[in-house]
């Protein structure tokens, strides 16, 4: 019954259709991590501020985000993007795009917390020196912020590696679209989803055993 | 732009406006589709997360047990379903698992579909309820094993009714998610939300519209999931404890 053949995963096959699928994962991964993080952190100053017409708008934003599938935000912006800007758009380029604008609310809300975990003192004695508000944020609460919040960061952007698997809803061409396309040229389609999972499985779970070791080392001692 | 709303009320076969907007005798509307699509999401859904309570529950459960191999058991169930995307666990059900295990050919694929979801979930379960457990005093199973309790008896009596009141804000937002992602399912034509959008879609024209329904339709399983557990929540919270009544 176990008529499993792997012996078609030549080196050849690899570079040939998977390895251009892995290149995109993780280049939509960096793509939306720095960008998620970026404008993440932007909503999340936006909801933390006392002025109700940043709030507003950042906290709509983010919960509209959170409430609505990942595939279909994928399809909304894959439709939208091009009605907006009047011409067609890549899937690759629409998934990163999406993925940017999707991960940012999902860090912010990271980022808020992380925030809202710097001592109240630390604003107060930024602005005790003469620091502006910016200031404050970037040389004071900011970087204390980060710190804390490093490894849940990292944690999502794991989560984030595995959801770019969910671009196969606009075909655009990843990693697993790779394996997928080896598996059905070579007719060992089961072969191919097998490998597929190992192999996500082996970078998520050792990211994460590293996000561990990290989360142990960089604890601040209160 | 222009809305066109009454695209729901066409025929799903010649395109032709059904009065009413229910198809009777054999015709099928796009509202009928939506309708049944929305009821595939919800029984996709539901079935998932009782799946995922049970298996989530005795995973974590295991892993405060004082046994190492039990302790082992758990941990690895919960890597294992935690470090595959779900959509390559959906798929491994639909495509490899019928082929390595051949009495499972003939289980249907919104069974199967069911299945991934529910693990995938009782992987993230397990952790809460884990967590949960762990936030207990250790004073707590000490107290129960020395009252002569069993251990089964120690977590009967003791700890799970603390801990589950405890995990009960995680586990709503889990079970909101698991709305979210039974959208997966569409990958293995389970004619659910997310499939009819696809489809419907690329036979109207209507992308917008079809979306907003969509996402409407969500929007609200997803919300009634959370207002049913915060029921729940309310129902079952002890006195004196934070959170709980006065």
């Amino acid at each position: 019954m176990l008529n499993l053949d792997f012996a078609f995963f030549t080196p050849a096959v690899v570079s040939g259709y998977v390895l251009k699928g892995f290149v995109f994962s993780l280049q939509l991964t960096a793509i939306a991590m720095l960008g998620g993080i970026a404008l993440g952190t932007v909503l999340a100053l936006m909801r933390l501020s006392s002025k109700p017409w940043l709030t507003l708008p950042a906290a709509g934003y983010v919960n509209t985000m959170r409430s609505v599938p990942l595939v279909m935000v994928i399809l909304w912006f894959f439709l939208l993007i091009p009605l907006v800007i009047g011409r067609p758009l890549g899937a690759e380029m629409s998934a990163i795009i999406t993925f940017t604008l999707f991960e940012a609310a999902y860090y912010s809300e990271i980022m808020r917390a992380g925030i809202q975990s710097v001592a109240r003192g630390q604003v107060a004695a930024g602005y005790a020196l003469g620091m502006s508000y910016g200031q404050t944020m970037r040389l004071v609460v900011l970087p204390q912020a980060f710190r804390n919040m490093l490894p849940v960061l990292l944690t999502q952007t794991i989560i984030l590696f595995q959801d770019t698997s969910l671009v196969y809803a606009i075909g655009a061409y990843d990693l697993l679209k790779g394996f997928e396309v080896a598996g059905k040229n070579f007719n060992r389609p089961v072969e191919t989803y097998l490998v597929a999972a190992v192999l996500y499985f082996i970078i998520s779970f050792s990211l994460s055993m590293l996000v561990r070791k990290l989360q142990q080392r960089i604890a601040i001692i209160r | 732009m222009n809305w066109d709303w009454q695209v729901f009320c066409k025929d799903t076969i010649d395109g032709n406006m059904v009065p009413r907007c229910f198809g009777g005798a054999g015709d099928i509307t796009y509202l009928d589709w939506l309708l049944s699509a929305w009821g595939w999401t919800i029984s996709v859904s539901l079935l998932a997360l009782l799946v995922a309570l049970v298996l989530g529950s005795i995973m974590g459960i295991l892993r405060t047990a004082p046994h190492r191999g039990l302790v082992l058991l758990g941990n690895a169930w919960t890597e294992l379903f935690r470090n595959i995307p779900l959509l390559v666990q959906i798929f491994l059900w639909y495509h490899v698992v019928p082929a390595l295990i051949p009495p499972l050919r003939g289980v249907p694929s919104f069974l199967l579909v069911v299945l991934g979801l529910g693990l995938f979930t009782s992987a993230r379960i397990s952790e809460q309820v884990r967590a949960g457990i762990q936030s207990l005093t250790g004073g707590q199973r000490m107290a129960g094993l020395a009252m002569g309790f069993t251990l089964p008896q120690t977590y009967r009596y003791v700890l799970l009714p603390m801990a589950f009141r405890i995990v009960i804000p995680p586990l709503t937002s889990e079970s909101m998610n698991i709305v979210k992602n039974s959208a997966v399912a569409f990958a293995v034509s389970i004619s659910e939300l997310t499939l009819f959008a696809l489809q419907a879609q690329e036979e109207t024209s209507r992308g917008i519209e079809i979306y907003l329904a969509v996402t409407g339709l969500y929007f609200i399983t997803a919300f009634a999931i959370n207002r049913v557990l915060h029921f729940v929540e309310q129902r079952v919270r002890v006195p004196g404890m934070i959170g709980g009544g006065g």
